[in-house]
């Protein structure tokens, strides 16, 4: 079964708080970075997953998003599936 | 006859011995249930407690509520039997769907802890039966991440159907509609950040948690039991 790389991205969703993003973007303007706004920190989950082609992995995944890696209640996430290379 | 609690113990639960200690103080009997056994023991109410269970990798909570002892949790919320989380434990309540929404950050930025005042906003809920609708209780809160909220259509659920439970008088934290502590439906499951086995006797600093754990107790005697 082939192989695909999944890059999952866990965001806050708007209006929910993001205490590190904030401190960031008031650390920036003290190294002269005075044209930075919306700083936003969240995070990468990154997995190999077996699936009969890109739309099964890509749907396993956004199922694995819902039930575990991130909270719809307060979180958005993007899932990006690309085929791994086989190796040589 | 006295009620049996069951405390909840995931590895990074720090806080089942306070619970534990104030249980027995008051006259129930209190049990550890580990996170890996399947089964509440036939207990008569349960408390989820504070602390970092399973380390709050990934979110606060999300792993925790696949122990398999979320499992006979579940069943023994649905049957009707009490159930409270603590801090920590409202967290892992909110991740186990059993209580609707989440617990962001402190609007803040900060870690609190310090005594808050809560008011009583229902007694209808196996938590504050014994207690008295604006009933100010001085509690102590120990949280980054306390800072309650849901989407509109929830909250306007939660207030029509008298289900914030308690509120904080200055809200510490930011939470949504100052709300402290939610119940479910069927008001026999109750969340809430701050701490009432820290409250538990005067000599450290409040007993005015009694009256919660008190609550919790008569409910215990007179709620639903399950099988072990």
């Amino acid at each position: 079964m082939p192989a695909f790389h999944a890059h999952v991205e866990v965001t806050h969703l708007p209006g929910i708080a993001d205490p590190a993003g904030a401190t960031v973007e008031r650390a920036l303007p003290a190294l002269g970075y005075t044209n930075v706004s919306q700083v936003h920190i969240g995070k990468t989950i990154g997995l190999i997953v077996d699936a009969a082609d890109a739309d099964a992995a890509r749907a396993q995944v956004l199922e694995m998003c819902e039930r575990l890696l991130a909270n719809p209640v307060i979180e958005a996430y993007e899932v990006t599936i690309a085929a791994l290379e086989p190796q040589a | 006859m006295s009620a049996r609690v069951g405390v909840v113990l995931f590895p990074g639960t720090n806080c089942e011995l306070d619970v534990v200690y104030a249980i027995e103080q008051l006259g129930g009997s209190a049990e550890i249930l580990w996170h890996g056994d399947n089964t509440t023991k036939g207990v008569d109410a349960v408390v989820v407690p504070g602390g970092f269970a399973h380390g709050d990798y990934l979110r606060t909570g999300a792993i925790a509520r696949f122990s398999p002892v979320m499992g006979a949790v579940a069943d023994f919320a649905a049957s009707g039997g009490p159930v409270v989380g603590i801090c920590n434990g409202f967290q892992v309540l909110c991740e186990a769907n059993l209580l609707p929404g989440a617990l962001q950050k402190n609007a803040g930025l900060k870690f609190l802890c310090e005594t808050v005042e809560l008011r009583v906003e229902t007694t209808r809920s196996v938590l504050t039966g014994d207690a008295r609708v604006g009933d100010v209780l001085r509690v102590p809160i120990n949280h980054f991440e306390g800072n309650y909220v849901c989407d509109e259509r929830t909250l306007a659920a939660l207030r029509s159907d008298d289900r914030v439970v308690v509120r904080y008088v200055e809200n510490p934290n930011g939470s949504l509609d100052d709300i402290a502590g939610i119940c479910n439906g069927t008001r026999n499951v109750v969340g809430l950040m701050p701490h009432p086995e820290r409250a538990s006797d005067p000599i450290i600093g409040s007993g005015d948690g009694v009256v919660l754990l008190e609550s919790l107790l008569h409910a215990a005697t007179r709620g639903a039991k399950l099988p072990a």
